[in-house]
């Protein structure tokens, strides 16, 4: 099984809802645990609510296009936003005693710790795209 | 509807806030932060939030308790949580604030450690 689904959405932050009903529905479709459902929801929309606050800033022009790519044994979700783009390399990180109390910079972190790939890369035509990749964990035999 | 609900009681000086639904970015991160800094106007600064409630927290949620952690420090109180759901546990441990936060299970315990 492959099957692809295509999202536009508007810079808004009720587009992140949207895309974690869909995230929902393949995590169930692939047969995730539930943990991992969870995790992968979440990570999903860190890196939504990235393209709409930090890579479109909510600009009414600019949409976020989502991809998801739902397989037997994996789920792969792009996130394009139209922004200047960033090097994901220079990110703090938020676990050293200097900013344990920041109150933000722990998005792209909780994405890294819980999908199994995270990749980001500019888009030729500007912006960037976020790759996460979760694999289905194999059945324990008895 | 709204994202989160918060219910506050008093027990003795203590501020308890029973917090239930969604701490994410946007609604539901304003509210707790309109809460809190409500309490602190108020000169109420020894709060404990309930969060067995919590169905979802995001990285602006866990921001947002540790700017609310920080925010009652500054103004000389003390906030605490209580009853961690598993997930909140775990996104506080991955990013090492289980031990920035005074965490408890019982809430007896936990109104009988504030000063």
């Amino acid at each position: 099984m492959t099957e692809t689904l295509d999202l536009s959405l508007p810079s808004k932050l009720e587009s992140a809802e949207t895309v974690s009903s869909e995230v929902k529905i393949a995590a169930a479709k692939i047969g995730f645990e539930d943990d991992d459902a969870n995790w992968v929801e979440l990570a999903v929309h860190e890196a939504v609510i990235n393209a709409i606050t930090h890579g479109n800033k909510h600009s009414d022009v600019k949409k976020v296009e989502v991809k998801l790519i739902i397989e037997d044994d994996a789920l792969t979700v792009y996130i394009r936003d139209k922004g200047e783009g960033f090097d994901p390399t220079q990110l703090p990180d938020p676990t050293d005693v200097d900013n344990l109390l920041k109150p933000s910079g722990r998005g792209i972190f909780y994405m890294r710790t819980f999908m199994d790939e995270v990749e980001h890369s500019l888009h030729p035509e500007g912006g960037t795209i976020v790759r996460l990749k979760k694999w289905k964990r194999q059945q324990q035999s008895a | 509807m709204s994202q989160l609900s918060l219910k506050q009681r008093e027990a003795g000086d203590v501020t308890v806030l029973d917090l239930s639904g969604k701490i994410t970015i946007g609604e539901g991160s304003v509210q707790l932060r309109e809460a809190v800094r409500g309490l602190l106007d108020n000169g109420k600064n020894k709060i404990l939030l309930n969060l067995g409630d919590v169905s979802y927290v995001d990285s602006s949620g866990i921001g947002e308790l540790v700017s609310s952690y920080t925010t009652v420090n500054k103004a000389g109180g003390q906030l605490k949580l209580l009853n961690l759901t598993k997930k909140i546990q775990d996104l506080l441990a991955i990013t090492k604030l289980l031990t920035v936060f005074e965490i408890h299970e019982d809430e007896g315990t936990a109104l009988s450690s504030f000063k």
